[in-house]
């Protein structure tokens, strides 16, 4: 029972955010390039800034036409997109929201599954995610889908390599694959002041993390598979809310990237200096806080890491320019991997020069 | 090595123009909304149908046929401006004028202004001054194409 209630409240949290990404790329876009972005769509003349907007397009991609085309392997087009959908979408009940409650006497883990292999779990799901790529580019019978399902697959392994070689120093650091338990770990203090954080103990592994995460979300500085408007991309036989869910697809992984750094790099639901018994400053301050409202602190801590995370995602995307097919190769093979072995001897040499 | 901490100090400056523009347009949204006038505006948007750019004076967009006193255009059938016309938007068809020293007048003069681009060299090659171009028309939008051949009765007001 309390499981079904929190796998439903972590999808419902993941498609309401990813739901609201697409509202918030537009506006964030407009922005940075001084417009002003939807801000149309309204309900009996409501307009909040365009709010209502990814409804509107939510009910026009319902309403477009189911199209397969005749040549295609209908049964693999068709799922296709469920493919990339839900192996995205699955890896969020490993994420860990919060810390335990106690709700009504029984403990909660804000956590759907807390698995002991949860990185690798995580990890899994987000490769697997290749195959929705490859099947939707195969089963469209058509050329160009098939080159971008392949240019998806080859881009995805290669940066697969560099993904797992900069969580392995982190593991080193945090020698668990739970990750409560990373996050548990990293709310000690450093040198009595400073957040025990990832990005502080493995400042590279988390450029090469946030690197190779980017490419995974296939958004544009790596957008090689899609490239929609010049290299024809691995969806260009889709249309209507098979297309959707591509897309939503790519939303998703921008959240669950965010989720995952959060996690791993920016402490979770730690906040600086919050224990248990409330905040406790390393000047010598303190300010006793009951359980609860340190619980609802710390859940809002790690959905404004989220946030903030997209946010830098979104402004990534709309600041560069795509890269060439090289290039990417470039980047994963001779720059990220070398940095993400670097990274595991020098936390190797750190580490037995500490102990 | 020294080539590339160039290539990643510019990818980072990259990222933190894009973020000026955001953080300063973000604050001026911000600040319209709270009701500070700043007197910078947050985006360049010209919202059209509610907010409009004043046109200049000297614009020129939709055609008219001037007439004579008498009620008739003034236009004599000679074609130049159907000679003239680079998108060979309009069609005149001549017939023969009652008054012996006007010799020709148009029977029918179309403008297809789904055609026209409006560059005003039917207004200069025209001798009689027959043709003219209003300003201040700019929407000049029909739901079908046919709807935009302008007749000699449109053309005429």
């Amino acid at each position: 029972m309390i499981s079904a209630v929190k796998t439903l409240g972590a999808l419902v949290w993941l498609l309401t955010l990813t739901l609201y990404l697409t509202w918030a790329e537009r506006k964030e876009s407009a922005i940075i390039q001084d417009r002003i972005g939807a801000n149309r769509a309204s309900i009996f003349g409501i307009r909040v800034w365009g709010l209502f907007q990814p409804l509107a397009d939510a009910v026009k991609m319902m309403f477009k036409e189911d199209f397969v085309p005749a040549f295609a392997d209908k049964t693999l087009h068709t799922l296709a997109p469920f493919l990339s959908f839900f192996f995205v979408a699955v890896t969020i009940a490993a994420i860990p929201f919060g810390p335990d409650v106690l709700i009504g006497g029984r403990v909660i883990s804000l956590q759907v599954l807390d698995l002991s292999t949860g990185l690798v779990f995580v990890l899994a799901m987000l490769s697997l995610g290749v195959y929705g790529i490859l099947v939707s580019g195969w089963a469209s019978r058509n050329r160009f889908t098939l080159l971008g399902g392949m240019r998806g697959a080859a881009q995805l392994i290669s940066c697969e390599v560099a993904l797992g070689l900069s969580l392995v120093g982190l593991l080193m650091v945090f020698p668990t694959l739970r990750l409560r338990e990373i996050v548990a770990g990293q709310g000690r203090l450093l040198f009595g002041f400073l957040p025990g954080w990832g990005i502080f103990l493995q400042p590279l592994g988390f450029a090469v993390f946030f690197i190779a995460a980017l490419a995974e979300t296939k958004r544009v500085p790596f957008d090689l598979p899609e490239g929609e408007s010049e290299i024809i991309g691995f969806f260009a036989e889709y249309g209507g809310l098979k297309w959707g869910m591509f897309m939503m697809t790519d939303f998703m992984e921008v959240v669950i990237i965010s989720c995952l750094a959060a996690t791993l790099y920016f402490g979770g639901w730690q906040v600086p200096w919050l224990e248990p018994g409330g905040f406790r400053f390393p000047w010598g301050g303190e300010w006793v806080l009951p359980r609860a409202p340190v619980a609802v602190i710390q859940v809002a801590a790690f959905n404004l890491k989220v946030v903030f995370l997209c946010w830098l995602q979104i402004l990534i995307r709309w600041t560069y320019p795509r890269l060439r097919y090289d290039q990417l190769m470039d980047v994963g093979w001779k720059a990220l991997v070398p940095l993400g072995l670097f990274n595991i001897i020098g936390t190797g040499v750190l580490l037995s020069l500490v102990k | 090595m020294r080539k590339a901490f160039g290539f990643v100090l510019e990818i980072l400056r990259g990222a933190l123009i894009t973020a000026r523009h955001f953080f300063v347009n973000m604050s001026l949204h911000i600040l319209k909304v709270l009701g500070v006038k700043t007197g910078r505006k947050g985006a360049a948007t010209i919202q059209y149908p509610e907010e409009r750019k004043p046109l200049a004076p000297r614009h020129r967009s939709l055609h008219r046929l001037t007439i004579r006193e008498d009620g008739r255009p003034r236009c004599v059938a000679c074609m130049l401006c159907v000679t003239v016309c680079p998108s060979e938007c309009i069609a005149v068809e001549a017939a023969e004028d009652p008054d012996p020293d006007i010799q020709k007048t148009p029977s029918s003069f179309t403008i297809d202004l789904s055609r026209c681009c409006f560059c005003g060299f039917c207004v200069e090659a025209c001798p009689e001054d027959a043709i003219r171009m209003d300003t201040g028309f700019i929407e000049l939008a029909e739901s079908h194409r046919t709807d935009l051949n302008y007749g000699l009765e449109r053309l005429r007001k």
